[in-house]
């Protein structure tokens, strides 16, 4: 299984000692957040309320079955609203 | 996502044309049922009691007198809605917006409502309803609501995003911060640095068609809404979640929609009407009058933001500094979040940083308005980026080209982008000949960029054979802005059928599955996605029917131009079967065909546009007319241009008013002076010239079709176009929306102040 760098939004350094980012072990957004939630309590109800995850680029809000590449960029960012 | 949503590079017959819309005579004719269209026997009339106070603790509240009134089937209050929110912040707050509980946080929040038999008594109603109010300090600007000394709006907020956490509580909500790199070693860099303060003023959506609704609760529980909406589902989780209903037993139908942008995303008074319902035993109709629109639906954010960008006398961007305070009302929402991600989103920047800070006031709660949050943040970023092209001598489209983002850049928030769209945008306006038209007198040019994500989100829609052959299908997304047609279109391509053979049409909440609203650019991205599987779902079991009357294996049935064909050389000389042959037959080869489908469409893919605007301005009066524009954007595919084309040009339309003359006026009292159309102005037809469109064909690799979001970006660009055409004009940077005659007057008259003053010092 791939390890990945996950880059945290100002939002959830603090859950993470301040860093920017932390490395996970995961197949898809499904495994990350579990893990996440597993060594990161802090960062479950940002979870549980909706976190986007940019996958080299590509926003997915919701489709936690999306696999994570080996080497791809993995980015958290808040859930956006739209008009 | 499933691999089959990649885009193939498909051609297309029906998508790309431009058939008129399904809905459009019902239109124009005043036969579409709008939200207050809707009546049902024993109906009642609901009415809802609003605070004159911008600012006040409820001490009491007497309906005593109103119900006893003749006429009078219902009083309600926030005892009628008590709390199930289950510690959900969110949802409370909702649940508080739509009836105050202890507090009133600004003049308009509901704090009673009555359901009669007809209008006049239910006004009688109200003035019998008796609230006893301890008015307390208000603050409704948003520097002001910073400053040290501030009324607070709620004891218990303490600024999120911030370590330690404070000790004491502000208005700051929450504070958000992106970016990456050393701003200040960047500004080091720079050969020139500009830092300037904005302004904009809250404007709201605008849309023509109030809030309306008519709600039937039945004494078994269950329930009815009729509502004019974007998320018909939204709304039935929301009201069910309020009122305690099982989710499935209210059935919410929407109806046409004058209007959204936004504001119809969220739900404001049919939780009320519901709760009337019930308690009435009645139908209740519930319509906003506009000056409740104005005062009590949700307007966007007021904004003061400070821009600081260095750059090198070369034209390459060294670094950036956003900080930007947005109202979010009197409730915590993300708005400034959303202005600092998306601030600087055009650009390629080695540093960068934006904070972003969420501001209590008492205003009307802030909902999202078509791109939320963006336009204010490029009015600030591309005033100052256009200053800095001026300041340096250089074009102001090539500096942009110079520092647009492109794929691999780090975005300003964070992700490294994939293939995006900005750079033909710029290119195009730079070839478009309006960039070298000649300009008269007092005329100014003015450009900009925008940026808006698009996202997709759960969907689903049924495909469904009639015995003719004609297909008509359901989807669940509200249709803003022509996606019946589109939809049609996507489907008719599919089946490989006329369009005309295509009725679409948007189900109702017990119709379909869970749908999320149209938002975020999503309704034509997301339905599209889920019609073309749902045709493709249906070709499947007409090529099993087909099968099964020709007696032949499966695999040797092709769906080609609307009909099955047999291949190969056994049975290659079968004359074709047309679907509605396929459907005529479907009684005795496995009874109705349809093909469902449910996903969820994320991979919408960013969004960028460029924006070209010529202004002439009177020097005498200050007044401000939009003389030509040109919106440039990528659409990926555009389905039905035309409407491609609407959405362009609605964009550009109603960030011409935002930025020339929309603007809420509060007084010092805190209530707001200008809660209607005739003070509250925005553009008719005759302020605004013929908004010319360029369509990009970027394919989104995303989606089957290539199709991309177009219904925000075109709202992000024009503040700060129009702003620099202004400023342009008469060499004066115009920093406050909007740019009303008063303003510009009062800045021209400034600038006139200091050249003379210049000139004597000299």
């Amino acid at each position: 299984m791939a390890q990945h760098e996950v880059k945290l939004w100002s939002a959830l350094r603090p859950f993470a000692q301040g860093e920017a980012s932390v490395r996970v072990k995961a197949r898809t957004i499904r495994e990350l957040f579990a893990r996440l939630e597993a060594d990161y309590p802090g960062m479950a109800p940002f979870i549980r309320q909706g976190i986007a995850v940019s996958v080299d680029g590509t926003l997915y809000r919701d489709s936690w079955d999306t696999e994570l590449p080996e080497g791809a960029e993995v980015f958290l960012l808040p859930r956006i609203q739209g008009g | 996502m499933t691999a089959d949503t990649k885009f193939t590079g498909q051609t297309f017959k029906s998508v790309g044309t431009r058939p008129l819309r399904p809905d459009g005579i019902d239109k124009v004719t005043g036969r579409a049922r709008y939200g207050a269209d809707i009546d049902l026997p024993g109906q009642l009339v609901g009415s809802i009691l609003r605070s004159p106070h911008p600012h006040a603790a409820i001490r009491s509240i007497d309906t005593s007198k109103a119900e006893a009134l003749q006429g009078v089937k219902a009083v309600i209050t926030s005892a009628d809605l008590p709390d199930l929110t289950n510690g959900n912040s969110e949802l409370f707050d909702i649940l508080d917006n739509c009836m105050a509980r202890t507090h009133v946080y600004y003049d308009g929040h509901a704090v009673a409502a009555v359901a009669a038999v007809d209008a006049v008594t239910a006004r009688k109603a109200l003035k019998l309803i008796k609230v006893d109010y301890e008015i307390l300090p208000h603050v409704t600007d948003v520097d002001e609501a910073v400053a040290k000394g501030a009324p607070v709006l709620h004891r218990k907020c303490f600024t999120q995003g911030v370590e330690p956490k404070p000790r004491k509580p502000s208005n700051i909500a929450r504070r958000s911060e992106f970016g990456h790199g050393d701003v200040e070693a960047g500004f080091a860099k720079a050969d020139v640095i500009i830092e300037r303060t904005f302004r904009t003023e809250q404007t709201h959506q605008g849309y023509i068609e109030p809030h309306a609704c008519v709600a039937s609760i039945s004494p078994d529980g269950s329930g009815e809404l009729w509502v004019c909406t974007q998320g018909h589902f939204v709304f039935r989780q929301h009201c069910a979640e309020l009122l305690g209903m099982d989710v499935s037993k209210l059935r919410v139908t929407p109806t046409e929609i004058g209007g959204g942008f936004g504001g119809k995303t969220h739900v404001w008074a049919e939780p009320v009407a519901l709760a009337l319902s019930r308690k009435a035993n009645r139908p209740v109709k519930l319509v906003m009058s506009r000056d409740e629109v104005f005062r009590a639906s949700g307007p966007t954010s007021a904004t003061s933001i400070d821009v600081r960008i260095g750059i090198t006398k070369k034209g390459r961007i060294t670094a950036g500094d956003a900080t930007l305070r947005y109202t979010s009302g009197p409730y915590v929402g993300m708005w400034a979040e959303l202005g600092a991600m998306t601030a600087f989103a055009c650009y390629d920047m080695k540093n960068v940083r934006t904070v972003g800070l969420e501001v209590l006031v008492n205003r009307p709660k802030t909902t999202a308005y078509r791109a939320p949050s963006a336009p204010m943040a490029a009015f600030a970023v591309e005033s100052v980026v256009d200053e800095l092209a001026g300041r340096i001598g250089m074009d102001p489209v090539d500096l942009r080209i110079r520092n647009a983002a492109k794929k691999g850049t780090q975005s300003s928030y964070g992700p490294v982008y994939g293939p995006i769209g900005i750079g033909p945008t710029l290119q195009a306006a730079k070839e478009h000949p309006h960039m070298s038209a000649p300009l008269g007198k007092n005329q100014g040019r003015g450009m900009a960029c925008g940026f808006w994500f698009n996202f997709g989100g759960q969907t689903c829609t049924d495909l469904n054979i009639a015995p003719d052959g004609t297909v008509a299908l359901t989807v669940g997304t509200i249709d803003v802005g022509g996606a019946r047609a589109s939809l049609a279109l996507v489907a008719a391509e599919e089946l490989g059928i006329p369009y005309d053979q295509v009725r679409a049409v948007v189900g109702d909440t017990s119709t379909l599955g869970y749908n999320d609203m149209t938002d975020g650019s999503r309704g034509t991205f997301s339905s599209s996605m889920a019609t073309i599987m749902s045709a493709r779902n249906a070709i499947t079991i007409l090529k099993e029917r087909a099968a099964k009357m020709w007696d032949i294996p499966v695999a040797k049935v092709a769906w080609e131009e609307g009909c099955a064909k047999a291949i190969g050389k056994k049975y290659g000389n079968l004359a074709p079967l047309s679907l509605a042959e396929i459907a005529a037959a479907a009684p005795n080869t496995g009874g109705p065909i349809a093909g469902h489908n449910e996903l969820v469409a994320d991979g919408a893919g960013v969004s960028f546009a460029t924006h070209i605007c010529d202004v002439e301005v009177d020097p005498e009066t200050g007044r401000t007319q939009v003389v030509r524009y040109t919106v440039i954007q990528d659409a990926g595919k555009a389905v039905h241009p035309t409407y491609v084309e609407g959405q362009y040009q609605g964009g550009a339309a109603q960030g011409i008013g935002w930025a020339l003359n929309e603007e809420y006026v509060y007084g010092e009292d805190g209530r707001l002076q200008n809660a209607g159309f005739l003070d509250y102005r925005i553009p008719v037809c005759s302020d605004l010239p013929m908004i010319d469109t360029q369509i990009l064909e970027i394919p989104n690799p995303n989606h089957p079709y290539g199709i991309r979001g177009v219904g925000e970006t075109s709202i992000v660009p024009p503040l700060a176009a129009i702003g620099n055409a202004v400023s342009n004009a008469f060499g004066v940077r115009m920093t406050h929306v909007p740019m009303s005659a008063p303003r510009i007057l009062k800045a021209l008259d400034e600038a006139e102040e200091a050249s003379s003053t210049s000139t004597e010092t000299a």
